[in-house]
């Protein structure tokens, strides 16, 4: 019996899984699959959180619930990869051999990078909405502010769903607005970028309804450290923000057991072959999701659509056959605008998001890059293909796993 | 697009990046500097030096490494090209503006 190993039960990994479960001869592999929390949260839902739009019951199951029965499910932690023994140590003590392996360990925040951060307004007047905990604690906070300055901030780029924090912008607005008290808050946007995005089209588009919400952007701004004494921000070219209430996105950076491993970058992310998706370094080794070093964005739409390419990648590997160099960047995001509406965004590697239709060229019904109350409720619909279709690798009609080029205005 | 920089004719991009960098010199450098208000220094030219190495090997350039470098750290980089350190030192060395990812 050969053993394929999925490291991470995070929205990758477990599509991995039951990918897997379903594709490989069961008579000759076994899965096992290790994590060591107990619970799947749905990461998207930290958006809505702090807006009581969301209660914490709609965004965490057991990740159980979502691992076929024919898959090991280990609940442990990992202490590191010995990739040239291809062993996995756990904290334990346990080794785990595997002939093929599959890191999905994600990424997470670090606050604790930039200096008086994570200081004593943590989560007082410093938030960040990336953790549960987090946008938990923000939630609690939103719900007594009185206003004053809010700042939403991002640390450095690359950042899990780089569109999150400008989404988590707009609905503050509508937020403040339903509470009749929009006019005590100024609302400031603060970017590392040189503008609103990263693709020039979109950053056209979203300054231009920042404009409109009156929500002013600072760009450019690469923070050095957290004031908390006198609540500011501060910049390594002197620039200084005061803020009531600070939003912030840290420093992103893949699994410590990347690190202990010896098989990350700076940020602890693996080098992985942007089509493949296969280690750089380990033929036997595929990486997926938050995890890989490829220049897509960190969103679990990439994800998805890497799942479906990985799942023939793996079956090629172990065929003997070569690998397809088949993924192409492609990312779907539904960017909230508040007051009810969402855009949606397309794109790829080299494409970046344009107007246009989706899924259905010239018809839509999905416009892409305009806002509209569709794309908003498609965004709420999507919780549920999360939940019942997307973890347990379900083909989602009409989407493809590459981007479609038909229907769009370049 | 082609632009006339310290007398000799380069290729260009609609913002003003250098496209070939093999047509790179000093003089350009001191040229495009002077656009953004600048006079270079020995120093600032050991860290342009960094920046063409790095991308002569492909290696994807982003604010943290170039503070990791040994070369320069964060703060230097800043006092010595300020605003968008990166984005500046990227069109003085003549190597595309970089992409500030995803």
């Amino acid at each position: 019996m050969k053993r394929l190993l999925i490291l991470g039960a995070g929205t990758a990994g477990t599509m991995m899984a039951n990918h897997l479960n379903k594709e490989l001869d069961r008579h000759l592999w076994e899965i096992d699959i290790i994590d060591e929390r107990e619970e799947h949260y749905y990461q998207p839902g930290y958006l809505f959180l702090p807006f009581d739009i969301y209660e914490p019951e709609d965004i965490i199951k057991p990740i159980k619930k979502f691992i076929p029965n024919s898959v090991n499910l280990i609940n442990d932690k990992i202490d590191k990869i010995i990739p040239e023994e291809n062993l996995v140590k756990m904290a334990n003590g346990d080794q785990l051999h595997y002939d093929l392996l599959i890191i999905a360990t994600g990424n997470d925040i670090a606050p604790e990078e930039i200096q008086g951060m994570k200081g004593s307004e943590w989560q007082k007047s410093v938030f960040d909405f990336y953790t549960f905990e987090g946008a938990l604690a923000l939630r609690n906070k939103l719900r007594e502010w009185e206003g004053g300055n809010l700042v939403v901030h991002i640390t450095e780029m690359p950042i899990k769903c780089p569109v999150a924090p400008l989404e988590f912008t707009f609905l503050s607005d509508s937020y403040f607005k339903d509470k009749k008290m929009r006019e005590k808050v100024n609302i400031t946007y603060v970017t590392p970028l040189s503008g609103a995005f990263t693709k020039p089209k979109a950053t056209a588009t979203l300054e231009h309804l920042l404009v409109e919400k009156n929500i002013h952007i600072e760009s450019d701004f690469a923070i050095e450290s957290v004031d908390n004494e006198n609540k500011k921000i501060i910049d390594y070219g002197g620039r200084e923000i005061p803020f009531d209430l600070l939003v912030t996105v840290p420093t992103n950076k893949g699994s410590e057991v990347i690190a202990r491993s010896g098989m990350g970058d700076e940020l602890n992310y693996v080098p992985t072959h942007k089509a493949t998706l296969q280690s750089k370094k380990h033929q036997n080794i595929f990486v997926i999701g938050d995890a890989t070093d490829v220049p897509a964005s960190k969103a679990g739409s990439v994800a998805h659509f890497e799942a479906e390419i990985l799942t023939e990648n793996i079956l090629r590997y172990i065929a003997g056959e070569p690998l397809k160099e088949e993924f192409d960047g492609h990312a779907n995001c539904f960017v909230e605008t508040g007051g009810g509406k969402a855009l949606l965004i397309d794109f790829n590697y080299t494409h970046e998001p344009v107007e246009g239709t989706f899924p259905f060229p010239g018809i839509g019904p999905l416009r892409l890059l305009q806002e509209s109350r569709m794309n908003h409720m498609s965004k709420l619909a999507f919780r549920w293909i999360y939940w019942n279709m997307l973890l347990k690798g379900t083909h989602i009609p009409f989407i493809s796993t590459t981007m479609q080029e038909e229907g769009k205005h370049f | 697009m082609e632009k006339t920089i310290a007398g000799k004719s380069v290729a260009v991009n609609e913002e003003g990046y250098m496209t070939d960098l093999s047509q790179w010199s000093p003089e350009i450098a001191n040229e495009l500097a002077k656009e953004s208000n600048l006079e270079l220094s020995p120093r600032h030219f050991e860290v342009l030096e960094y920046l063409q190495t790095q991308y002569k090997n492909e290696v994807p350039l982003t604010i943290r490494r170039v503070g990791a470098s040994g070369v320069v750290d964060i703060k230097e980089f800043y006092a010595l090209f300020p605003a968008g350190p990166l984005k500046i030192s990227s069109k003085i060395a003549g190597i595309p503006k970089p992409a500030s990812c995803i």
